[in-house]
């Protein structure tokens, strides 16, 4: 964005100087990702194509190298067959069961498991992703407000108690090096077994991993204001509420907002996560797993990416949340 | 019901926090033992907490198992714990670890002699970050086999792209006077890149390595739910969830509580040594 100020010519307007930042903020990210979307359809070829010569000699078409059977090709260097057997290329980007599905076949299928099903009025039947990704996202949004709300509390108790701040943060800080996602399982079964089932085991799971970043980074964001600030208000003869209040809470937002993001994502892989074990039939997770079971690859790759969009929305909800409200405080610019 | 736990829990509780608070209103609240012995002290009075709650409400082990019973079934099966632990840390998660941090490292390395990389990279990687990765697991699975090659594979991917991001920004992070100091010494790409800017990184760098080795223990142990040989501290934490064995199951977690937090330690033990420099490894006070 600088270069762009420096090189545009001095009577460029405002509006000419907006386009060319953004432009040369965005374009190099769009060659990044097509250089990504090129690789992936040039390793579908040789991913699959075993399965495309299997299937073309299966046609009765000679393949190279002739004479040799399925079970010799499984041995053979896969790049080799790829350049051996040019004609069978375009067989790799429209299998039924591909090891590596075409970008086009994941987009056709996240198509016809949400467009296509709004559509035809049936948005929210189980043949729906939109409704997989509506019990993902129930799960992860009921357990994030669960964790930030106890988050945000544990850091007011530890920035204000000095026995809590002693006992408790030493705790919270090693929590994160701790895979705390590996009780997943238990917590699910555990639950189930005592009659709680459905959405709450999985919103546990996704507050329990949202609960230590947002406490974290609220406790840093509260203290993030510094002596003088806080001898200004000792000098006003604020009370400790109205410290909090006045300042800490304010100066905690950046904090706040960037703890929220971490939380969210961790939220979002504990609800994916909370779905796999118990063989659940519903959300995003359930989808990743009978894909694995029913070799169903393209399916897996819909609901990883439909995930992955997922998680960029709800950050990006937070984002947004974030550059409203610092704009408002007066923050940023 | 059994009173007399309930009782002496609570009573251990209290007792517990009286301490504490006393420890921490005391003049010697600052020093290095009262800070050690405050968290410990408050771990353990939970653990009692728990173990007497447990007892005294008579909790089936299915459940939730007392603390003594973990502790006693971790005692009886360190030979299976140290297998699962081989196969999911050492060979899982640390392999993959490893070759994510120097994929990752060379990566951004060629990135960033390109300004215009650079800026492509970024973005995308810090998306990639924040996405839930770990769902690749049950593709990655099917493509390398059940045994550990597939959770090296996962814990890779996993890896990568924290580090490559911070390993990008810190390369970043000297500012010009400094180049242009080593551009006067007539320094070579290389001279200035081993002399200046790696060491300059190497706290953003650490950075990285340290998200990424709790990334790498997740990666491992999710990948193993979806197929694994009959060992791995995934596998033994699915399978006994099963069967209800739930002692076994906080067994292996407190298994990879213990590697986790070793890990990071380790990580950030090799950090002071590298970056002794930097002013957040000085002695506090």
């Amino acid at each position: 964005m600088t270069d762009a100020t420096m090189t545009a010519p001095a009577r460029s307007t405002g509006f000419g100087r907006a386009v060319r930042g953004t432009w040369n903020a965005v374009f190099p990210v769009v060659v990044v990702v097509s250089v990504i979307f090129a690789i992936w359809y040039a390793a579908c070829v040789p991913m699959n194509i075993k399965a495309a010569l299997d299937q073309a000699e299966r046609d009765g078409v000679i393949v190279n190298p002739a004479g040799a059977t399925a079970r010799d090709r499984r041995d053979m260097s896969a790049i080799g067959l790829a350049f051996k057997n040019p004609e069978q290329a375009g067989d790799t980007f429209v299998q039924e069961r591909p090891r590596l599905p075409a970008p086009h076949q994941v987009a056709r299928e996240l198509w016809k498991t949400t467009g296509d099903m709004v559509l035809r009025g049936k948005a929210f039947s189980k043949r729906s992703l939109l409704y997989h990704a509506w019990v993902t996202l129930s799960a992860t949004v009921l357990g994030f407000a669960m964790g930030t709300v106890g988050g945000v509390a544990l850091a007011v108790g530890i920035v204000h108690s000095r026995v809590m701040n002693m006992s408790v943060m030493p705790w919270a800080i090693a929590s994160q090096t701790i895979p705390i996602l590996a009780i997943a399982p238990m917590i699910i079964v555990v639950l189930n077994s005592i009659g709680i089932t459905g959405l709450i085991p999985k919103a546990m799971i996704s507050a329990y991993l949202s609960f230590f970043p947002v406490t974290v980074g609220m406790v840093k964001g509260l203290r993030s204001p510094d002596g003088m600030q806080l001898d200004l208000l000792k000098t006003y003869s604020a009370s400790q509420g109205e410290t909090f209040w006045k300042l800490r809470l304010p100066s905690s937002m950046p904090y706040f907002f960037t703890s929220m993001k971490i939380g969210m994502a961790a939220s979002l892989v504990g609800a994916i996560v909370g779905e796999m074990p118990t063989g659940a039939v519903a959300g995003l997770g359930a989808r990743l797993l009978a894909g694995s079971y029913y070799g169903q690859t393209i399916q897996i790759w819909a609901a990883l990416f439909s995930a992955a969009i997922l998680a960029a929305v709800l950050v990006g909800v937070i984002g947004a949340l974030q550059r409203m409200t610092l704009k408002k405080m007066g923050m940023v610019r | 019901m059994n009173e007399g736990w309930i009782v002496g829990a609570l009573a251990a509780l209290l007792a517990a926090s009286y301490v504490n608070i006393q420890v921490a209103n005391s003049e010697g609240r600052d020093q290095a033992i009262s800070r050690f012995f405050v968290p410990v002290l408050f771990g353990i009075s939970l653990l009692v907490l728990w173990q007497g709650i447990v007892r005294g409400f008579n909790v089936p082990g299915v459940i939730l198992p007392a603390p003594s019973d973990i502790w006693a079934r971790f005692l009886a099966s360190t030979s299976i714990l140290w297998q699962d632990f081989v196969q999911t840390f050492v060979k899982g998660a640390l392999s993959g670890y490893v070759m994510g941090a120097f994929a990752a490292f060379a990566t951004a390395l060629l990135v960033d002699r390109s300004d215009f990389l650079r800026r492509g990279i970024l973005p995308v990687g810090n998306f990639m970050a924040a996405l839930p990765i770990v769902g690749i697991a049950p593709i990655l699975v099917m493509w390398f086999g059940f045994d550990w090659q597939s959770k090296a594979a996962v814990v890779v991917v996993m890896v990568f792209f924290p580090i490559l991001v911070n390993t990008v920004e810190g390369l970043r992070a000297t500012d010009m006077m400094q180049r242009d100091l080593m551009q006067t010494y007539a320094a070579s790409y290389w001279q200035s890149l081993l002399k200046l800017r790696l060491p300059a990184a190497m706290p953003f760098i650490f950075n990285g390595l340290k998200v990424a080795t709790t990334l790498a223990l997740i990666g491992a142990i999710v990948a193993e739910f979806f197929g694994s040989p009959i060992r791995g501290m995934g596998f033994r934490i699915s399978t006994e969830v099963g069967r209800l064995a739930l002692d076994m199951v906080w067994a292996e977690i407190l298994v990879a509580a213990i590697a986790g937090s070793a890990f990071y330690g380790a990580v950030a033990l090799l950090e002071s040594f590298v970056t002794f420099w930097h002013p957040s490894q000085r002695r506090s006070r």
